[in-house]
């Protein structure tokens, strides 16, 4: 295995290394860097020429430079590296430093949710092969695959970004506007969970009916600007967890998983106030401490009550408590929501990452950047969440025509568990591999969405520095890109090697 | 997407389909005849096909290409003066449903700000993304297979440089690489550079594909046999191996083509493709985008318009992935139905 590792990580290196020099040369020959000032009327003309010619190493031959941008490059070894100046003299490296964030959060975000929801989508229509849901998932596919970015996305500005903030103003529906979110909401559940006649038209009435209900009572709490969970909500919801996870897991009679888990419980209504001005505006770091705790009450819990059951108690204690530190996140990014309403008043603006100069605590910021991000993850997300379901599909009826599963459902195992555990664990394989391509493609994919969107992201340093002929700022972006594709790609051979025992390395 | 090479699973139900097919009346039918006739059956892609033929046929008569006149008196590059705001006089509802009547009117696609038609300004782009997407997709097929069945049959070194050369380009982000050649023939100002330069990128996956293929196809008897009577490498690949991987190709050809479309725009938009003053749909968008809330019509026809091509070129290539893989055809679908 390792030498397996080793070999895959020096043809990586290598393959790296020629692709670098490729995109150099042609950097090189993609125009003239200093056309601007040739054409300039400055009176320092011939001085800022000079300087740019410093700044570019414009005087030495080209495959000095590159050389001295690989040396630079080489000391990322000892986490220094050089990544050379753009045309006006700035670091590449802190410039990438501060574009980096931004990017990454949009694509790790979107591949996460594409992933996610493609993969469910993919499972639910090879499950129910050629039916209705079938063919519109395909056709929306398809819808998907043939839509340019940078036109959908003006769409979506002007009809949720702009709608939505519009909407919020004064957040009320129209009798006509619940009425047909209901009979939709109906309509797409009755269509997801199928069965007979009768109960397809109970899920449609039951769901139509909730939203009827629900969303009017909404309105009258006026949720929507003043959006409220409270302790006594998120401690019912948890409990709902909580007794669900339970039955699934043990039974509810079963006390060894029953104690544990609610003992879970009640340590959570406890950090919940001793934790209630922390979580007012905490940081990142104690954000992460407490997720921490909140994962190691229930280990230790589990196993200290669990008895012969250690394991499912601590399964159905963990499921319970990281819902419950969900919730309490929530419970306070609801509190800081009516703040943050009266600082942005319109809270999706259309253009850049962030609101400039903001303040704000750290949830009204946190609200801030997450609707920012909302928009193009949705966009990225929607156009990968394509292809996922197509091959988890694909994946799903190729494993689903096995031996193995023919005789899974003969020795009368339930259909939720020969699909869950049986078909999709084999199916999943090769979604590993998709995946890990998806990821280098979309950070590509995400120099198109930063354009749209206005992001100060990697994709508007390449931009600007293709449009400048600047090989500095591109050879930086097609270094994260790049190692990215790489890295991934190995990862998902290792990955593939370990889970499926058909190949031998 | 993929087109699944699970030929040995696919047998028994082809084999029932072709019968089923041969039973229908007439005698010996080829394999080419059984893929048409497939194909012909497959109403999405059938409906893609003309819809596509329509918008190449309205994009490539109405203003004339290469020098040739076309029906449409106006020029994409002449400015003109603006009436009513350059509103489109386009109107397809008839007089009786409250309506004005079915008209084409002076400027059906209406004006853009220095009022030029822009109908014909969006028919050039359209010519200019299915000129490049065409062109970009037979070169990247032929590269593709010529690199993907040298290496499969080769093996050795061979196929180790090709393969190596294949992940170099694969490793760069396609759009990056686009873009970078983009920007180096945009200059030239020529589409048919640009189209070229594309298409020395985006070869790769076919390229992969089809090695996969003839590294299987070059084990079996008729290789063997070929071989044995002496002929040269070049006449196994391009007489044995590559007409036995047209499936592979065909399909990926067209997803090839809808890639390009969306590449093309996508490249143009940012800058690195189509530039003005010549037209393109990506271009046409980037530039009245701002335009969205005032005059929707500029941002509308050539957004629809590469909606449309690209979404009829991929039902054409889902329609021929059935027709060569009939696994997953109509008909085979309800034989294949096992459970209830």
């Amino acid at each position: 295995m390792l030498r397996f590792i080793l070999r895959r990580l020096g043809a990586s290196a290598a393959i790296l290394l020629g692709a670098s020099l490729l995109l150099y040369v042609l950097m090189v020959n993609a125009g003239d860097p200093l056309k601007d000032l040739r054409e300039s009327n400055a009176s320092n003309r011939d001085e800022l020429i000079r300087q740019r010619i410093g700044f570019m190493g414009l005087d030495q031959p080209w495959y000095q430079r590159y050389w001295t941008w690989l040396a630079g490059v080489a000391k990322c070894v000892t986490l220094n590296c050089d990544l050379g100046t753009n045309r006006s003299g700035v670091e590449v490296s802190s410039l990438l430093a501060n574009a980096a964030g931004s990017t990454l959060r949009l694509v790790v975000l979107a591949t996460v949710l594409a992933a996610v929801l493609g993969i469910a989508v993919g499972v639910l229509t090879a499950v129910r092969q050629y039916s209705g849901l079938d063919y519109s998932v395909t056709f929306l596919t398809f819808l998907f695959f043939s839509l340019p970015v940078f036109w959908a996305a003006v769409l979506l500005k002007e009809y949720l970004a702009i709608g939505y903030n519009d909407w919020i103003a004064n957040p009320a529906f129209t009798p006509a506007q619940t009425a047909v979110s209901a009979l939709l909401f109906g309509f797409v559940m009755q269509v997801v969970l199928a069965g007979s006649r009768t109960r397809r038209l109970a899920t449609f009435a039951a769901s139509a009916a909730f939203v009827a209900l629900v969303l009017p009572y909404l309105q009258w709490l006026n949720f929507f600007r003043y959006p409220q969970l409270g302790f006594g909500g998120v401690v019912v919801l948890s409990l709902a967890v909580a007794l669900s996870a339970t039955a699934t897991s043990a039974g509810l009679r079963n006390k060894l998983v029953l104690y544990p888990v609610l003992a879970t419980v009640l340590a959570g209504a406890i950090a919940y106030w001793a934790t209630f001005g922390l979580m007012e505006n905490p940081t990142w770091g104690t954000l992460a401490l407490l997720l921490a705790a909140a994962v190691a009450v229930p280990v230790v819990l589990g196993r200290v009550l669990g008895g012969h059951l250690r394991g499912r108690a601590t399964g159905a204690g963990l499921a319970t408590a990281l819902a419950m530190a969900g919730l309490t996140t929530l419970d306070h990014i609801f509190r800081a929501w009516p703040g943050f309403l009266s600082l942005k008043p319109r809270p999706i603006s259309t253009i850049g990452s962030q609101t400039p100069n903001f303040g704000g605590t750290f949830w009204e910021s946190f609200l801030d950047r997450g609707a920012q991000l909302l928009l193009p993850t949705l966009l990225l997300a929607l156009i990968s969440l394509a292809s996922y379901s197509r091959y988890t599909r694909a994946s799903m009826l190729e494993v689903g025509r096995q031996d193995y599963i023919r005789t899974a459902r003969a020795k009368g195992l339930g259909e939720r568990t020969v699909i869950l555990k049986h078909a999709l664990r084999n199916a999943l394989i090769p979604i590993a591999t998709i995946m890990a391509f998806d990821f280098a493609g979309l950070i590509g994919g995400a120099v198109v969405t930063e354009a749209v969107f206005g992001w100060k992201g990697m994709g508007e340093l390449f931009r600007t520095g293709l449009d400048q002929v600047d090989p500095a700022p591109v050879m930086a972006f097609f270094l994260v890109t790049g190692t990215a594709a790489v890295l991934f790609n190995m990862l998902a051979d290792i990955l593939y090697a370990i889970l499926d025992p058909r190949i031998r390395v | 997407m993929p087109a699944g090479g699970e030929a040995a699973a696919a047998a028994s139900l082809a084999e029932a389909e072709d019968a089923a097919l041969r039973l229908r009346g007439d005698t010996a039918t080829s394999q080419g005849r059984l893929v048409a006739r497939r194909f012909l059956a497959h109403k999405a892609a059938m409906a893609s096909v003309a819809v596509f033929a329509a918008i190449a046929v309205l994009a490539f008569t109405s203003i004339g290409f290469a020098g040739i006149p076309g029906w449409w008196d106006k020029s994409y590059t002449l400015a003109a003066t603006v009436v009513d705001g350059g509103r489109p006089t386009l109107s397809l509802v008839p007089g009786w449903l409250g309506g004005e009547g079915l008209r084409w009117g002076e400027h059906p696609f209406g004006q853009d700000s220095t009022g030029k038609d822009y109908f014909a300004l969006v028919m050039r782009g359209t010519q200019q993304s299915i000129t490049i997407a065409l062109v970009v997709g037979t070169v990247a097929t032929v590269i593709g297979s010529v690199v993907g069945a040298v290496a499969g049959y080769f093996r050795g070194w061979v196929d180790s440089v090709l393969m190596r050369i294949t992940d170099l380009v694969i490793v760069i982000p396609l759009l990056v690489l686009a873009a970078v050649l983009g920007k180096i023939a945009g200059g030239s100002g020529n589409v048919l550079v640009l189209a070229l330069v594309l298409g020395l990128v985006t070869w790769t996956g076919l390229a992969r594909l089809v090695r996969g293929e003839v590294l299987s196809l070059r084990e079996r008897e008729f290789v063997s046999a070929a071989e044995a009577m002496g002929a040269r490498a070049s006449r196994i690949i391009f007489r044995h191996l590559l007409p036995n991987t047209v499936g592979v190709i065909a399909v990926n050809a067209t997803f090839a083509v809808a890639g390009a479309i969306l590449l093309e725009t996508s490249l143009s938009y940012l800058g690195f493709g189509v530039r003005a003053p010549d037209s393109s749909l990506g271009l046409l968008i980037s530039q009245y985008q701002s335009a969205f809330t005032t005059r929707p019509w500029l941002f509308w026809w050539p957004g629809m318009t590469i909606l449309a091509v690209a979404l009829s070129v991929n039902f054409i290539g889902d329609g021929l992935r059935d027709a060569f893989d009939p696994r997953q055809s109509r008909a085979a679908r309800r034989k294949g139905r096992t459970r209830p």
